[in-house]
């Protein structure tokens, strides 16, 4: 009856979204009172989850799985969950995990929520508080299965810190024959994610022109931080659309988004506003956007963003 | 090659979200309804397919006499014929298990949903007709070529994107990507008036079967006042992010 959350990984390395990951499903098993099963796929070292309160580990080591694929994943997570007589499973909203967690629901019969921000509250029946149209409201919703499968929505919950002794066990797993071949995979090199991001500097129509990116970029490498931008700006192929952020775009959830010439669409708020702290930059003090955000400055983004950069530099410099 | 897209009938972009009904009921009230944005790029793709590769292409949707309106405007927009499962969708298995049932008697080469719908933005439909009706499937995809039986994708990872090949018969959760905005379309006269001619078929549901209820919903709580900084007085801005936000 354990709880069982699968946590990604990247080249063997544990990706940091599983800290929130197993904090969250710590808790979730201590209220069901039962205990946690932490999977991973191809991770060598899992020392760095022992920090987070993780007693049992089931490590599963087969080349074959080193490139994602969801239907053979779901499988492979679906034979765990029977070994382990797992009832509840937890996973990431990354891209992949939310592509894998419908053929989940399948193998196991299981119901599943996406875009979860809460433990339940209630067990019976269970009850769970969701994001639902696009940020604008949250939904309780219950999952009247006996299998239930827990989409956590990105820093929602929060890493705890409880250190442990952990064991684990060596799995071998019967693999799917793979019908959906990578051709290629293109990765931005050396810049951040928005989905693993902490902070992420969007930029709008208020700077002009692809050609004065380059302050988004400053600040964001200052700020180890992502770049994103609004509609308009991916629509005229300022930015790829990758980087669109809103409502028909990517959502972002992350600690702190600073938003620069951005005027605030209904839209663009959607996306962003489960991120915890906004920052807005604009020269308009009617932009819709303050009064979404938690601190504003009216101010030209061309003056007031490379004298921000330089001086969280020098705040950096002293703070590290 | 036969396509059929599904097609979600929710609240417009731009729409006020409220409730009734003791927080229980989404409130219609005033709200304009549209195709699924999600939806529309995939249906836009699925026009390309049939102006190009001779496709024929039905959409379906699951819902009750309300979202006929958005059916013919996809009739409007070029769609061959439209088949609504008379039900109110209670989640998204529900959705899932109908559309399947539909499949297993009717047979497409490609099924085209949106990512997720833009309401209860659950980003499992096409996931579960995949595994329900055991067709292969790719999701957050943002571009596909169909040569022959085999398909050529392109599918967003978190930091990049895939290259993917596979046969058909195929389900895809599309997005912004398959075509650009520019490339959606506006109803002409012409197409307004072949829609009401073309076949808009209702279907009993298959099924009642369930998994997950949505029971009540709530606003988040009002924000507090933003803090206002001076242009002049960027170390405070840096001072709160650090020291009241802690983000810093």
């Amino acid at each position: 009856m354990s709880v069982l959350t699968y946590i990604e990984s990247n080249k063997g390395k544990i990706k940091k979204s599983a800290f929130e990951l197993v904090s969250y499903s710590n808790e979730l098993a201590k209220q069901l009172g039962t205990e946690l099963v932490v999977l991973t796929i191809n991770v060598e070292d899992t020392n760095e989850l022992n920090k987070y309160g993780v007693s049992k580990i089931i490590k599963i080591s087969n080349s074959e799985l080193d490139n994602f694929d969801s239907k053979i994943f779901s499988n492979v997570i679906a034979q765990v969950a029977k070994h382990t007589n797992s009832n509840h499973i937890v996973i990431s909203s990354s891209l992949d995990s939310k592509y894998m967690a419908p053929l989940l629901a399948i193998e196991l019969d299981a119901g599943y929520l996406s875009n979860v921000v809460e433990l339940p509250s209630k067990l019976n029946p269970f009850t769970i508080k969701r994001t639902c149209f696009t940020n604008k409201a949250f939904c309780e919703s219950t999952i009247e299965s006996d299998i239930k499968i827990i989409g956590l929505s990105g820093n929602a919950f929060g890493a705890i810190e409880n250190e442990t002794n952990s064991s684990s066990e060596n799995l071998e797993v019967s693999l799917l024959d793979r019908k959906i071949t990578v051709k290629s995979t293109e990765k931005v090199s050396g810049k951040i994610s928005i989905a693993d991001a902490d902070i992420v500097v969007s930029g709008g129509r208020g700077l002009k022109g692809p050609e004065n990116w380059n302050i988004i970029e400053d600040l964001a490498e200052t700020l180890g931080a992502a770049t994103s931008c609004s509609k308009p700006v991916s629509d005229m192929g300022w930015r790829p659309h990758s980087e669109h952020v809103g409502q028909t775009g990517k959502p972002v959830a992350t600690n702190l988004y600073i938003a620069i010439g951005i005027s605030g669409a209904i839209q663009h708020l959607a996306g962003i506003n489960s991120s915890k702290i906004k920052v807005v930059i604009n020269n308009d003090p009617e932009a819709p956007f303050f009064k979404a955000a938690d601190y504003g400055v009216v101010g030209d983004a061309f003056d007031v963003v490379p004298r921000l950069n330089a001086k969280l530099k020098a705040f950096k410099a002293q703070n590290s | 090659m036969r396509i059929l897209v599904c097609i979600s009938h929710v609240p417009d972009t731009t729409s006020k979200i409220n409730f009734t009904d003791d927080n229980k009921v989404f409130d219609n009230q005033g709200v304009q309804f549209v195709i699924n944005p999600n939806d529309e790029f995939g249906l836009t793709r699925a026009m390309w397919f049939k102006e190009k590769q001779n496709a024929t292409v039905d959409v379906i949707n699951v819902g009750s006499s309300n979202t006929e309106p958005t059916l013919r405007k996809t009739l409007a927009i070029g769609a061959d014929k439209a088949i609504r499962i008379d039900a109110e969708p209670i989640d998204g298995f529900f959705v899932a298990k109908q559309i399947s049932e539909y499949l297993s008697s009717n047979q497409y080469d490609l099924i085209i949903a949106g990512r997720e719908s833009i309401d209860y933005n659950g980003g499992m439909v096409p996931g579960l007709i995949a595994g329900l009706s055991k067709i292969n499937f790719v999701t957050n995809c943002t571009s596909i070529e169909i040569d022959n039986k085999s398909a050529i994708l392109e599918r967003e990872i978190d930091g990049g994107k895939e290259i993917l090949n596979c046969d058909l018969p195929l389900i895809i959760g599309g997005q912004k990507g398959l075509v650009e905005e520019s490339d959606l379309r506006i109803p002409n006269m012409r197409g307004i008036m072949q829609a009401r001619q073309k076949p808009l078929e209702v279907l009993s549901p298959f099924s009642s079967d369930f998994k997950t209820n949505s029971v009540k919903f709530h606003k988040p709580a009002p924000r507090k006042e933003v803090k206002l900084i001076s242009p002049d007085n960027l170390e405070e801005l840096i001072d709160l992010l650090h020291n009241e936000a802690k983000v810093l």
